[in-house]
């Protein structure tokens, strides 16, 4: 069975370069355009990976780490948050949230698939 | 994995355009409330996601110049560089910079003139004391200079204890340090490990200490840790040369960065060279951000569904047809089926159209900029007012409607509303209102372009058409008819031809626009009080209302839009006159005249127009008198391109298929005023009949149904 990620941005063009990577590397997908629209995307699915974007509207990826870690379901799960070089301290308090690690804008997919490989077997 | 970046551009310049369009709203407003720190934040949202995305997908140009853009707006943010508005002014031509920058990387476009000047004015801005940082270059590679020499490191790894619950797999760490070389020792260490009593399940008490046998640099094996690196205790001693390094908080990737020789200091680094700048915070998302969920389709698949369901229908109505005809003891109930499958067609059709219709906003955000900047180069003010910007209307059309509305905006800028002084002489707010209005109406989308301005000048207008012989000096004309008059090719009252518009080209344009969108204009105004504009268009192209007529046993189909009446013509009603061809006497004028079987070469069952009938059509203000031999009905029709399968006919636009599959061919209304022209008229010259010869025009599309003689069939 393929493992299911997360994906979280409100770029749809950031969105599809992440989730096309993805699905290329042979996950499933599930897509949210905020925190808030990928809490309503789970819905029972086991996600085995979180890629999300910091900066959103409606609900940003701060939040969404710290409510998917008050999850029981969420406890161990890898999230990787999308940061920028200027937000550095933006990994401090994602860490401090309950992110497992970050990339930094801009990458290519294949920096992605490398840090991914980081967090997930 | 080779994934082209290619394949995400359009998703990329549809979004870029938005960032930019809601930078630009809010700077507009910001430069009316430059408190607003809402607004602050929202046009660096744009700026950052522009930013981001731009970087991502290759456009480092893009990248580069709103980088300065993001970093001004930042310190703006933090209250550091004060909002004024000529800082406003910057920030709107750095807009404007953004949007040629996108353009050069869409369609190769030439790169913005201004290019270097605005970023220095940029600079400047965030004043000198900030030297800006560096743009992000697209990525980086790790220096490739190594020779590469087998290398050993001792490497002890004590996780935080919370670093199960951050997700993060101590195994994994293991393994990626086992691909970087040869693993030649592993022992882990369990003294951390309590008793039962004290144990919490989730938290990790192992460590582990590794020997690794690489060609790989320090950087490299830092690299593995560096998610965990805060949290935990990682120390690598490189064997060799003794050096012992604990790594610290750093951007991933990075392979420059100085190795700190501190192991036991390895707690969070939280003063951070980069940026000093500003304490994270969470932007609030806007209420009035309205998020809808949607996916983008491309338009070709969309039509190919329009398509398939236009086939449906017409399949759906030749069974009707069919059945119609027979007869048979169970007939009832499979009427009763095919109309409840008749409902289900119509609704799926409905449907699947509207999934081409876009809401009108994206057109209407662009006139806020337009007239802000216009109204400032001539030294107006003017405000302007949207409303119904949620009407929906083809994409298509949508994007066809920018030129016709940015032209009648201009004009109601430009000769529309007066300059302050004037206004306030005449009792006015100095400053003008300009309207732009949305709404449904019948089956049809009326867009109304207002002004509160000087109103247009009837009598200026009727001695300008003297002027350019399309009006008689002494012709009695209604205000609408004066009105339309400004529609006529060539025509412009501005006294002076100023930047903003009165280029000659002009209001025929619009006209012609609207009416390739099968639509219509007419004015409405009042001298001192302002003018209205309305434009008046059809929710769709795919699908016409149309009047079905009949010549010699063929069916035509004429756009319902551009019917004004239909009647059968007494004898004595039909004129020849000397080198304008035939005409028609309606209510005691002239309307030139059209035979529709001797246009297309083809036979008539009336060719005495008593024994036919007459069909009143408008076309650019004028009528249009066409015989045919009798009118069918109303029906809505699916229209099919005759040039993706033939060729161009002129006086046809299309074809349809009707219920019985018969082959109808679709008028082309300005088509057949041409031919008009050219066949009855001879090759002579245009004799044009001009509006005093006009009729009554009706005022609504119910009147002009009312008017015109039709048996609905449904």
């Amino acid at each position: 069975m393929s493992k299911m990620v997360l994906v979280v941005d409100d770029s749809t063009s950031m969105r599809q370069m992440v989730s096309f990577t993805m699905k290329e590397a042979g996950f499933e997908v599930l897509e949210g355009s905020n925190g808030q629209d990928a809490l309503a995307q789970l819905n029972g699915h086991k996600v085995h990976l979180v890629i999300t974007d910091l900066n959103m509207p409606v609900m940003d990826g701060m939040s969404l780490i710290r409510q998917l870690r008050t999850r029981p379901d969420f406890k161990f799960t890898p999230i990787l948050m999308l940061t920028t070089e200027s937000q550095e301290s933006k990994k401090q308090e994602g860490k401090a949230a309950g992110a497992t690690g970050w990339i930094v804008k801009p990458f290519r997919p294949e920096q992605l698939l490398q840090v991914v490989s980081k967090v997930v077997h | 994995m080779q994934i082209d970046m290619q394949r995400f551009h359009a998703a990329f310049f549809d979004e870029m355009a938005e960032h930019l369009a809601t930078m630009e709203e809010s700077l507009l407003s910001l430069e009316r409330s430059p408190d607003d720190h809402e607004l602050l934040g929202s046009i660096f949202r744009a700026a950052h996601s522009i930013k981001g995305a731009s970087g991502t997908f290759g456009f480092s140009q893009i990248a580069g110049f709103t980088h300065h853009l993001e970093s001004l707006l930042d310190r703006m943010r933090d209250g550091q560089v004060r909002t004024g508005s000529d800082l406003v002014a910057l920030l709107l031509r750095s807009a404007d910079v953004l949007s040629v920058l996108l353009g050069a990387a869409k369609d190769g476009a030439p790169l913005p003139a201004d290019l270097e000047e605005v970023v220095q004015a940029l600079e400047r801005a965030q004043g000198a004391a900030n030297q800006a940082a560096e743009p992000p270059a697209a990525v980086e590679h790790h220096p490739v200079g190594h020779v590469p020499a087998s290398r050993e490191y001792q490497i002890t790894f004590a996780p935080g204890a919370d670093l199960l619950r951050h997700g993060m797999d101590p195994l994994l760490l293991l393994r990626d340090l086992a691909q970087l070389g040869e693993l030649a020792a592993v022992s882990v260490d369990t003294t951390r490990v309590p008793h039962l009593a004290d144990l919490v399940p989730d938290e990790c008490y192992f460590a582990w200490t590794v020997r690794l046998k690489t060609d790989k640099p320090l950087e490299e094996v830092q690299g593995v840790f560096i998610f965990v690196e805060d949290s935990s205790q990682v120390t690598i001693q490189q064997e060799s040369s003794t050096l012992q390094t604990t790594s610290q908080g750093d951007a991933p990737g990075r392979g420059d960065r100085p190795a700190s020789a501190s192991p036991s200091d390895a707690r969070p680094v939280t003063q951070s060279a980069a940026s000093d700048a500003s304490p994270a915070r969470t932007m609030p998302a806007k209420s009035r951000t309205s998020e809808c969920s949607s996916i983008r389709v491309s338009v070709e698949k969309v039509d190919d569904l329009i398509n398939l369901v236009g086939e449906l229908v017409i399949a759906q109505s030749m069974i009707n047809e069919v059945l119609g005809q027979l007869a048979s003891d169970n007939l009832p109930t499979v009427q009763e089926a095919l109309s409840a499958m008749n409902r289900s067609t119509r609704d799926l059709q409905e449907r699947v159209m509207s999934v081409r219709m876009i809401p009108l906003a994206s057109v209407f955000r662009r006139f806020p900029r337009l007239v802000h900047d216009l109204a400032a180069d001539l030294g107006k003010q003017i405000s302007v007012e949207i409303s119904g910007e949620d009407t929906e209307l083809d994409k298509q059309m949508t994007e066809q409607l920018g030129d016709p509305l940015t032209h009648l905006i201009r004009n109601a800028v430009d000769h529309g509303i007066e300059l302050p002084a004037d206004r306030l002489q005449a009792g006015k707010a100095a400053q003008g209102t300009i309207g732009l209005r949305a709404y449904h109406e019948g089956g049809n989308v009326v867009i109304e372009v207002s002004d509160n301005g000087r109103g247009l000048d009837r009598e200026r207008i009727r001695q300008k058409a003297v002027a350019l012989g399309l009006a008689a000096p002494d012709e009695q004309l209604n205000d609408e008819q004066v009105y339309s008059l400004i529609f006529a090719p060539g025509f412009s009252t501005a006294q002076r031809v100023t930047d903003v518009s009165g280029r000659g080209v002009g209001m025929d344009v619009v006209k012609r626009n609207l009416e390739a969108l099968n639509g219509s204009v007419s004015i409405a105004s009042t001298p001192g009080q302002g003018s209205t504009f309305r434009l008046r268009l059809p929710l769709t192209m795919a699908i016409l209302d149309g009047l079905s007529v009949g010549l010699n046993g063929e069916i035509y189909i004429l756009p319902l839009l551009s019917v004004v009446e239909s009647f059968r013509p007494k004898s004595g009603d039909v004129k020849t006159v000397a080198g304008r061809g035939e005409v028609i006497v309606v209510r005691g004028k002239p309307v030139p005249m059209l035979r529709l079987h001797r246009a297309f070469h083809t036979a008539a069952r009336a060719a005495d127009p008593t024994q036919g009938l007459i069909v009143i059509l408008e076309h650019q203000g004028k009528h249009l008198g066409l015989l045919v031999d009798e009118l069918l009905g109303q029906m809505q029709v699916v229209m099919k391109s005759l040039e993706a399968n033939y060729q161009k006919v002129e006086g046809l636009s299309g074809a349809t298929i009707l219920g019985d599959g018969q082959v109808a061919f679709i008028l082309d209304v300005p088509g057949l005023a041409r031919l008009a022209r050219s066949t009855e008229s001879g090759p002579a010259g245009p004799a044009e009949c001009s509006h005093t010869q006009s009729l009554r025009q009706p005022e609504t599309t119910e009147e002009r149904q009312a008017v015109a003689i039709v048996g609905s069939p449904r």
